[in-house]
């Protein structure tokens, strides 16, 4: 018998939690936390599971932290949230922050966060306070990489992931809107673009060195040199210690695409992995192809990819899946969750062959997370 | 002391206070006097950058500023909105 399993969500109105019975059955729902801020991601951190971090704003007031120190019982404002230096020399100022990701197992009370405008933050006092990471966000090339733009689709341009090499502290991966993958071998000092072979159909060159829009980025936990991608144009593997992404997505079906904002490795298989298609055609319309949602599978690195539907709506279902916004919970079979647009969570159990609505009614979510047990 | 209305924003801050009183001698010497006080008001109404966030909406008495450098006298009345359009 394993343990209930609780999922973390949060939405464009606040947080919710959806707690289970041991057999992932029984899904009850409390909340919400934080009722109508923006909680643009909600993680609980694997070194210790009583630790949660919620990256907070609203339409009106600026961004801040929120923690939990207690299994997310109750929660408190860090002190020193992600910020800027006052009088930095781009005058830029933190509109919100996206991605919180614990450090490596090695450094326990490290965070990281990376916000909008595009920039990397580290806490090394259990999210407590927050400084920049200054080999990134004062690069020489940091206005190359990360031109300023106010307002961008969807809600302006900003470090989309943070990856850590879990061999390595040091070694890190950045997903960003427009210099695409980033890498570190030294913690932050010094970065690089990883992008040969990475399309660009919106530039007039389609392969230049940065430009590209990687929306998620995942390591296989049980090959770390397997980079999974998927970006603004198409579904990337990368084996390194090549440096040449491969685009897996071409053997996606040619009526559903490869454009989408999540991926999420099996556990255990590093030949497996879950896309959620979006259509990109056009004008992006940015729903599920055709109204009929479905998350894709590959078992065989991207080779080949299988529909799995089973209880999704057959027809009429336009929603999409953001960025955070599915997840694994490394249990076997592994579950899969989703949050969609339009406000539900769905669950298979069964390692995507089927689905069942578990949340509905909820605002639009931005973040899905399991939370590890304590 | 200058007087500062509340938005129900940051209500959360001062206890559910709507109106308080703060030292100070600018707009920007008074949310810090705030901020001493309620940890983490000021950052969500003025960025790092000391720029007035954009959908809040600072008033003198019934003068609008955006500068944090705006001088105050003790008879003066800071007033902070929150002001968004959109869902």
């Amino acid at each position: 018998m394993t343990d209930a399993t609780r999922l973390l969500i949060g939405t464009r109105k606040g947080a919710w939690y959806l707690d289970s019975a041991a057999d992932r059955t029984g899904w009850r729902l409390t909340g919400p936390q934080f009722l109508g801020q923006i909680i643009n991601h909600l993680v609980a951190d694997p070194r210790d599971p009583d630790v949660l971090m919620a990256a907070a704003s609203t339409g009106h007031l600026g961004p801040t932290i929120q923690r939990s120190t207690d299994g997310g019982a109750t929660w408190s404002e860090v002190s020193k949230p992600p910020a800027f230096a006052s009088g930095e020399p781009h005058g830029r100022s933190v509109h919100h922050t996206f991605w919180l990701e614990p450090g490596h197992e090695s450094e326990p009370g490290v965070w990281w966060a990376g916000s909008s405008p595009p920039a990397l933050f580290r806490s090394a006092d259990n999210g407590e306070t927050w400084e920049g990471v200054t080999g990134l966000n004062e690069h020489p090339k940091v206005m190359d990489w990360f031109p300023p733009m106010d307002e961008g689709t969807p809600d302006g341009p900003m470090i989309a992931g943070i990856v850590i090499d879990p061999r390595d502290a040091r070694h890190m991966y950045l997903a960003t809107p427009m210099a695409g993958v980033l890498e570190t071998t030294d913690q932050g000092s010094n970065w690089r673009p990883l992008n040969q072979n990475v399309r660009c159909d919106y530039l007039p060159d389609p392969d230049p060195e940065i430009g590209q829009d990687a929306h998620q980025i995942a390591l296989a936990p049980t090959n770390p040199d397997r980079i999974w991608q998927q970006n603004h144009c198409g579904i990337y593997r990368l084996d390194r210690p090549d440096e040449r992404w491969e685009r897996i997505g071409d053997a996606m079906p040619r009526d559903v695409g490869d454009i989408g904002f999540s991926i999420v490795p099996h556990p255990r298989c590093a030949d497996t992995a879950w896309v959620f298609p979006m259509d990109g055609t056009e004008v992006w319309p940015r729903i599920s192809p055709d109204g009929r949602p479905a998350v894709y599978r590959t078992r065989d690195g991207g080779a080949s990819w299988e529909r799995q539907d089973k209880g999704f709506p057959r027809e009429q279902g336009w929603f999409t899946v953001k960025r955070q916004a599915m997840c694994g919970d490394g249990r076997d079979p592994m579950g899969l969750y989703l949050g969609t647009t339009s406000g539900e969570v769905w669950a298979s159990t069964d390692e995507g062959e089927s689905w069942r609505q578990i949340a509905a009614h909820l605002p639009e979510i931005y973040s899905v997370k399991v939370a590890p047990k304590a | 002391m200058v007087q500062v209305l509340v938005p129900s924003q940051l209500t959360s801050y001062t206890d559910g206070a709507t109106r308080v009183a703060a030292a100070g001698a600018t707009v920007g010497a008074v949310l810090d006097d705030l901020d001493a006080r309620f940890p983490g008001l000021k950052f969500r109404v003025v960025d790092e950058q000391d720029r007035v966030r954009k959908h809040m909406r600072l008033f003198v008495g019934q003068s609008e500023t955006r500068d944090v450098t705006r001088a105050l006298g003790p008879a003066d009345e800071l007033l902070i909105f929150g002001a968004l359009s959109g869902g």
